[in-house]
């Protein structure tokens, strides 16, 4: 197999962490910009300790938590509301409320009223569920015409119409709403842990960075965020793909 | 094995757009029986198909059965069909229910395909085996008569004569209605030529 685009990566990726290096000599004050150097130091001094552990893990149960509901929960309803209209009308102010009420918004009234444990499950739940609600009502539209004909001239049954014809049509939505909405997803469950600073959470990290002034280490964390999101990202995807196709058996 | 029955169209119409299609279409078909549904294109073969496997409505007249047979009509559309990512196999199967196991169906296939590609999925197999495929779904499937919309465009004249006798072997007392127009498909069914758009 030819190396060519991997050493292209490489390539692109070592050109920016130069610039990233010349940037911090330029500018040259900690407190405003730091470089790749003092954020890998910051990085792996964070590592070893068992508070990072305890955050990491506590930040990814949760948002995973929020996600998967949201993913179970959409996929269900997107389901329900194409197969019956009136549903669909029924949740369409629910949806358009979700989708367009800033996540800020969502935070200080999930504060009130349910406190800062378990907000970013809660906040990431509200800005995944749209996302694959709309997906799946989306994908299941997009299944052929003609097979939904073949398949009611030759009297398949839903199972056999789920499996044949609109889980396929369907999974390809579902992967390109989950990239999505996994990226929504942790953007705004720290988003919301930076505002409510639950303990024992990357928001907190994140906060007390901000409020040490310590860059190095809100650049670290950040590290940590892109590291957590890609892991989890790159595990649900495989399960997603590997699942539907083992359960529905096609190619 | 099916009772004999007829298939009775009586006045029927259908216009799209205030354009008519067909005024008063006339037509009996037998059980038994197999008819080659001529005319040129655009002539109206897909909709008069369409009408009677329950897809489209007519704008007026009666379709009834003689007595009412068990079971129902399939059919080889113009388009193939099938499902892409599943194997010929599996595209029967689903239409064929529990009225034959998979290695009857993978025997039966087998008259027709390749045995390899009996496995494979549908996207990988050319446009003749997936004509195949269609055909051998609408015969295997269980039903009282099959309409089949060209069914043999893009088959070589080998095959087509191999899958007319696949189709003569399985068609028993049931209906069949192939809409061509060659006289040669014709001659090889064995079928009765029938003009109703005249």
């Amino acid at each position: 197999m030819s190396k060519g685009p991997e050493l292209r990566k490489a390539g692109i990726l070592l050109f920016w962490v130069v610039m990233w290096q010349i940037a911090d000599w330029t500018i040259d004050n900690a407190i405003v910009f730091v470089g790749p150097w003092d954020v890998a130091r910051s990085f792996f001094a964070l590592v070893p300790t068992g508070a990072f552990w305890l955050s990491v893990g506590g930040s990814l149960g949760k948002i995973s938590l929020g996600f998967s509901a949201a993913f179970a929960f959409g996929v269900v309803a997107g389901g329900l509301a194409y197969r019956f209209g009136v549903l669909r009308e029924f949740l369409a102010p629910v949806i358009l409320l979700m989708k367009s009420v800033p996540v800020a918004s969502f935070v200080i009234l999930a504060l009130i009223w349910a406190g800062s444990k378990n907000l970013a499950t809660l906040i990431s739940f509200l800005v995944v569920f749209p996302v694959l609600y709309v997906n799946t009502i989306a994908g299941l539209e997009s299944a052929d015409k003609k097979l939904l004909e073949m398949a009611q001239v030759f009297s398949v049954g839903p199972a056999g119409k789920l499996r044949c014809i609109f889980v396929p049509s369907l999974l390809p939505y579902l992967i390109s709403g989950c990239r999505v909405a996994l990226g929504m997803g942790w953007k705004s469950g720290i988003a919301a842990e930076v505002i409510g600073v639950p303990s024992h959470t990357i928001g907190e990290h994140l906060y007390m960075a901000k409020i040490y002034l310590s860059t190095a280490d809100l650049f670290a964390w950040t590290l940590v965020i892109i590291l957590a999101s890609g892991f989890f990202e790159k595990i649900f995807l495989l399960f997603l793909e590997k699942g539907a196709r083992w359960c529905f058996r096609f190619s | 094995m099916v009772l004999p029955f007829q298939l009775v169209i009586r006045n029927l119409s259908k216009s799209y757009g205030g354009l008519p299609l067909w005024d008063g279409l006339d037509l009996t078909l037998v059980s038994g029986r197999a008819y080659c549904l001529m005319g040129a294109s655009g002539i109206g073969k897909t909709t008069l198909f369409r009408i009677l496997l329950g897809l489209e409505k007519p704008d007026e007249g009666t379709i009834c059965y003689r007595p009412m047979p068990k079971g129902r009509l399939t059919a080889v559309f113009q388009e193939d069909r099938l499902c892409e990512s599943f194997s010929p196999l599996e595209n029967v199967s689903l239409v064929v229910g529990k009225a034959m196991g998979r290695e009857e169906i993978a025997r039966e296939l087998s008259c027709l395909l390749p045995l390899e590609s009996v496995a494979r999925p549908v996207s990988t197999l050319s446009g003749g085996m997936r004509r195949r495929v269609a055909i051998a779904r609408s015969l295997l499937a269980p039903s009282c008569g099959i309409l089949m919309d060209e069914p043999f465009t893009g088959l070589d004249e080998e095959t087509r004569r191999q899958v007319i006798g696949y189709v003569k072997r399985k068609i028993g007392g049931r209906l069949l209605v192939v809409a061509t127009h060659q006289e040669e498909e014709v001659k090889e069914l064995g079928g009765e030529r029938i003009l109703p758009f005249m």
